[in-house]
């Protein structure tokens, strides 16, 4: 029953933008299409936004060059009575592999090394996708997305470590923990895509649906 | 520049934010989710106790965050030597160099923009639950604590917590203080807070007061 319902309403689904109206993307709020400011919120009002795909290329790009010199530099420096111990963050993990805490090693791994670089490879998907629409339906294009915003923050989890790390372990000569420079180019890599994924306007994958089945009409 | 005052917005209409789709304004029941039809992002879902319950957990976390941030958290002990930090001290890991940078990012993503964003939703939703106009400012105060939300980390660093934990277990002995208990229940807490929150209904509730 459910099913047969949305089917035929799919039919007639219509955008705000088709209807000449302009939705606000801070609170939703629906306005006619000339209207440049959000009287509800203040925002400004764009139906579709023309620069958000440079923007989230900008911020890609810083990313990824950050994401270089965060996996070359040491994240964490060891200093006992007896060595001076330097780590990256794919070091660490091979290490704690061989003291066989394979679950501390996967979830760094995870965070650090299999989260950006998905990441990475997934935004340009999208962005790429928007202008060439490939075989991946709008469906899984937008779980995509959605994957992405939400586990974007959870790469943090390495910097949140070594902070905690480093600022307990400071025994004096026995044992101290430092921060490396690898750590500050981690966080901005973070950053940097967290803001690009939020410039994607996730409108746009929806966009060319009507352009191939109805037209560029009522643009 | 068209005045967006001259135009009255479509109240009769609601806009999915992920796919644009336009559909008619219809209010499911208390409890049920109105779904768009295109891409099934939840667009409403009101619960009529949740704003009194909103700020229950607001206040709940006010409380904790400020406790867990400044109490001792976690100390490590070996022959004769110890060491205790608080949540924020751990941001003053990275005090040297460049690296100050990251003592403020982290105190703001696991302390200061949790704490001001439990505080901008009790200044908007008190006023709306007691059944009042809307506090001054107070949709501007709902869009900034809507932009940090993706900037909220505190259930990441309680993730951190214990894979560090995991990671220095062998090396050291490591002891909880208060702070790191009142913690964990505010991590629960901070995501129950977001799962209750409907924000359409906020928004509906800040823009009714134009009429009068
Ligand atoms: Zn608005
Ligand atoms: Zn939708």
């Amino acid at each position: 029953m459910v099913g047969m319902e949305r089917i035929e309403q799919r039919q007639k689904i219509l955008t705000a933008r088709q209807m000449g109206l302009v939705a606000c993307s801070r609170c939703q709020q629906v306005w006619e299409k000339d209207v440049s400011i959000c009287g509800r919120c203040g925002h400004k009002l764009v139906s579709r936004d023309p620069q958000s795909l440079q923007r989230v290329w900008a911020y890609w790009l810083i990313g990824l060059m950050c994401y270089i010199p965060a996996n070359i530099y040491p994240m964490l420096q060891t200093r006992t009575l007896f060595y001076t111990q330097q780590d990256t963050i794919v070091g660490g993990a091979i290490e704690l592999i061989e003291y066989e805490s394979y679950a501390v090693a996967l979830v760094i791994l995870f965070a650090s090394v299999v989260i950006p670089i998905s990441k990475f490879l997934a935004i340009a998907f999208l962005a790429i996708s928007v202008q060439r629409p490939p075989s991946v339906s709008h469906h899984q294009r937008q779980m995509l997305y959605e994957v992405v915003e939400y586990i974007g923050r959870w790469s943090m989890i390495d910097i949140f470590v070594v902070a905690i790390l480093s600022s307990l372990v400071q025994l004096k000569v026995l044992v101290s923990i430092y921060p490396g420079p690898a750590s500050l180019f981690f966080a901005l890599s973070v950053i940097f895509t967290m803001i690009s994924a939020q410039a994607f306007d996730s409108r746009l994958i929806w966009d060319e649906a009507h352009g191939k089945d109805e037209g560029k009409a009522n643009d | 520049m068209t005045s967006s005052h001259t135009s009255r917005p479509r109240a009769d209409l609601i806009v999915c934010p992920r796919c644009d789709a336009a559909f008619a304004l219809e209010l499911p029941d208390d409890g049920q989710r109105a779904k768009c039809q295109r891409c099934g992002t939840v667009l409403i879902s009101p619960r009529r106790k949740a704003g009194a319950q909103i700020i229950a957990l607001s206040l709940s976390i006010t409380v904790l965050i400020i406790a867990a941030g400044v109490f001792p958290f976690l100390s490590v002990h070996v022959v004769g030597a110890s060491n205790s930090v608080s949540v924020l001290e751990t941001a003053l890991a990275f005090s040297e160099g460049p690296l100050v940078f990251l003592t403020l990012a982290m105190a703001s993503l696991i302390f200061f923009i949790p704490l001001l964003r439990v505080l901008l939703s009790i200044y908007v939703l008190v006023p709306i639950v007691a059944d009042k106009p809307p506090a001054r400012h107070a949709r501007w105060a709902f869009r900034l604590s809507e932009a940090l939300r993706p900037w909220s980390m505190a259930e990441i660093f309680a993730i951190g917590c214990a894979v560090a934990l995991i990671k220095i277990s062998a090396l050291v002995e490591v002891s909880f203080g208060p702070a790191f208990w009142m913690f964990a229940v505010l991590v629960v807490l901070v995501v129950a807070q977001d799962s209750v929150i409907c924000r359409w209904s906020v928004w509906n509730a800040l823009s009714n007061d134009r009429k009068s």
